[in-house]
């Protein structure tokens, strides 16, 4: 074969960089605005300016930025994998309890019983925390937890699933009993989480207390700057020839397998992946929204998670932290002013969404952007 | 071909213990079949078929319809195993042991008679994921292709005459240049002999005659066995022709003297 000149295109297109200068611009601002411009406006303007930021909104904010992550966590799985998980909330749930239990610790004397104890553990009469609760007063110990426990289910769960080769709606039903399992079994009182009060009434962080203003905003720097985190290592996974062959394994599989690779630990990372970022996204969001309790593993909470991503648009990057935004903003207004009608709207969201925006608010913004 | 266990583990590293490196062709033939025979229920698809190929060669297969052409495809790629006779790639590989796996890893490559491509992929991209390389998930993670290697995506491309539409996704392409893509995919693989089903079933005639050219091309860098019926087209490639009929070979030899052949023209026109 004679040899043949690799034109420039080629060269091109691998050195193409993860954002172009207008997106590191936006992420840039972004940054700034978690890190300082919100922490400010919180604690320095005074509450009567009207720039002023309440920790209420300063709460809910950061409580949607945890759900923003999911919602990329998500995506990664669904957008680009092609595998719909409908129990990515035990992930996050997973993440919460084993922060929780560092927090559940922190507490120290200052619950109502004034024990060693935490309350519920005095109120089931039990004399010493039971051997999982080991070394969880260590901050760097519970951290490791919040990615080693939803690791360690991911992969126990996604081998088995993987290799069986289950794929489409039968997976999604599975990951539904899961989440639908765990729930229960933590609602139990005998499985040592708290039943169905699980944790709450925090004092402390790393010696912090959780209720000082500069805590919160601490607390939700860090959670806007994993949020970035979260977006650009996305960006790279999909960008990466890992992506590539992904999105190859979602439109043909077999194709994938003639061509040499074994989907099975393409599918395991991005999944093991996906649920280590939801743990994360758990662990923030605990100390933030001050509970954890077996309802976040409740499988309508796991639809919601892929109805988030539905609406932003799958397989984009910005897609889903739009619906995450969008719905949860939504869904803030609603339990406030309609509670009793949260429920009809997000079916109907997600009906309207299916039928008319098959490709999310960005598939619609993207055919808006090329029309004009 | 490594042995290593864990993330990542190509799905048929344990072929490295059965299949040795490399074909040994020394002997010339790279595909030996002798005395195959394969039956469904009392039918014989395939009756004592013998057939060799030489390395670099291009060979066409042609017989009318339940000659056992694809049967012949399916025993060389393990997909149906015969129930006497031999195969070998090579010298020494034995592909009635091996698994489809293990025969694809070992060198054959088998385009089948639907185009199969990554539609939402570039063409380019469709031929760098296709390109032989560490296929594990550690390595795909960091992988950007070397020059060498753009080189080689850039020889496939100029080969199959898609560099016009490398950057253009492989769904929007016709059904012509989605054939002409797989075989770029599968020369991509770097297999040992290509097997290609049909590959101009359903072209218009100005992509039958582009098709041509490019198997003329694939001759002596590659080893390739084409099967077909469109007799036009075997006619258009200058090669060693085997006419398959009732399960075993009635003639074999160039185009022009097989199509004078008695038998051949009574088996084709007496149909």
């Amino acid at each position: 074969m004679k040899t043949t000149d690799v034109p420039n295109f080629m060269f091109a297109q691998q050195r193409a960089a993860l954002f172009d200068t207008r997106g590191w611009i936006a992420l840039a601002a972004f940054a700034l605005l978690v890190a300082v411009v919100v922490p400010v406006l919180f604690l320095a303007v005074p509450a009567d300016n009207p720039l002023h930021l309440s920790a209420y909104s300063v709460t809910l904010i950061g409580k949607i930025m945890c759900y923003c992550v999911v919602a990329v966590a998500m995506n990664l799985i669904w957008g680009y994998a092609g595998i719909l998980s409908l129990g990515h909330g035990v992930f996050f749930a997973l993440g919460g309890y084993a922060f929780g239990m560092y927090l559940m610790r922190m507490i120290g004397h200052e619950g109502q019983y004034q024990s060693d104890l935490p309350d519920f553990m005095v109120f089931l009469d039990w004399k010493a925390y039971p051997w999982f609760w080991s070394f969880t007063d260590h901050f760097w110990y519970s951290a490791l937890l919040v990615v080693l426990a939803p690791a360690l289910l991911a992969f126990v769960f996604g081998f088995f699933a993987f290799r069986s080769r289950i794929r489409g709606v039968y997976f999604s039903i599975i990951t539904q009993a899961m989440t639908f399992a765990f729930m229960l079994l933590f609602f139990r009182n005998d499985t040592g989480f708290g039943g169905n009060n699980g944790f709450t009434d925090f004092k402390r962080i790393l010696g912090f207390r959780i209720a000082d203003p500069a805590t919160r905003a601490t607390l939700f720097a860090i959670t806007g700057l994993y949020l970035i985190g979260t977006l650009v290592l996305c960006q790279a996974l999909v960008r990466s020839k890992f992506g590539r062959v992904l999105t190859a394994v979602r439109d043909s599989e077999t194709r994938v397998m003639f061509s040499g690779y074994n989907p099975l630990w393409y599918k395991l990372f991005v999944w093991i992946l996906s649920a280590v970022l939801c743990g994360i996204a758990g662990a923030l969001y605990v100390p933030q929204v001050g509970i954890i309790n077996p309802s976040e593993m409740s499988p309508a909470n796991s639809i919601e998670i892929a109805i988030w991503v539905a609406v932003g648009g799958r397989g984009t990057l910005l897609g889903p932290v739009l619906g995450a935004g969008i719905v949860s903003a939504a869904r803030s207004f609603f339990t406030q002013s309609f509670p009793e009608y949260w429920l009809f709207f997000l079916g109907m969201l997600f009906i309207l969404v299916t039928l008319f925006l098959p490709a999310g608010v960005m598939g619609a913004i993207k055919k808006i952007g090329k029309r004009t | 071909m490594s042995q290593g266990t864990g993330i990542g583990e190509a799905p048929t590293a344990s072929v490295g213990r059965v299949v040795p490196e490399g074909v040994d062709i020394t002997h010339g033939p790279i595909l030996y079949l002798e005395d195959i025979t394969v039956s469904f229920d009392g039918f014989k698809a395939l009756n004592k078929l013998t057939l060799t190929v030489d390395a670099g060669e291009l060979r066409c297969v042609i017989g009318p319809n339940g000659a056992g052409k694809t049967t012949m495809m399916d025993v060389i790629t393990g997909k149906t195993r015969p129930d006497t006779g031999t195969a070998f790639f090579g010298q020494t590989i034995d592909l009635t042991r091996l698994t489809e796996a293990q025969i694809a890893h070992a060198g054959i490559g088998r385009k089948f008679q639907k185009p199969t491509v990554f539609e939402n992929h570039s063409v380019f991209e469709n031929l760098e994921l296709a390109m032989k390389t560490d296929k594990r998930v550690r390595h795909s993670l960091f992988a950007r292709p070397d020059s060498a290697q753009l080189g080689r995506i850039a020889r496939t491309l100029d080969l199959i005459q898609l560099m016009g539409e490398a950057d253009k996704l492989a769904g929007l392409l016709s059904h012509g240049q989605k054939q002409w893509l797989e075989i770029g995919m599968l020369i991509m693989q770097e297999p040992k002999l290509l097997l290609l089903d049909e590959p101009v079933a359903g072209m218009t005639d100005e992509e039958t005659h582009r098709t041509a050219e490019l198997l003329e091309k694939l001759k002596g860098e590659h080893s390739v066995v084409v099967v077909e019926h469109d007799m036009e087209f075997i006619g258009r490639i200058a090669s060693t022709v085997t006419v398959l009929h009732e399960g075993s070979v009635l003639a074999e030899g160039p185009m022009e003297q097989v199509k004078h052949d008695e038998r051949v023209i009574e088996v084709y026109l007496g149909r």
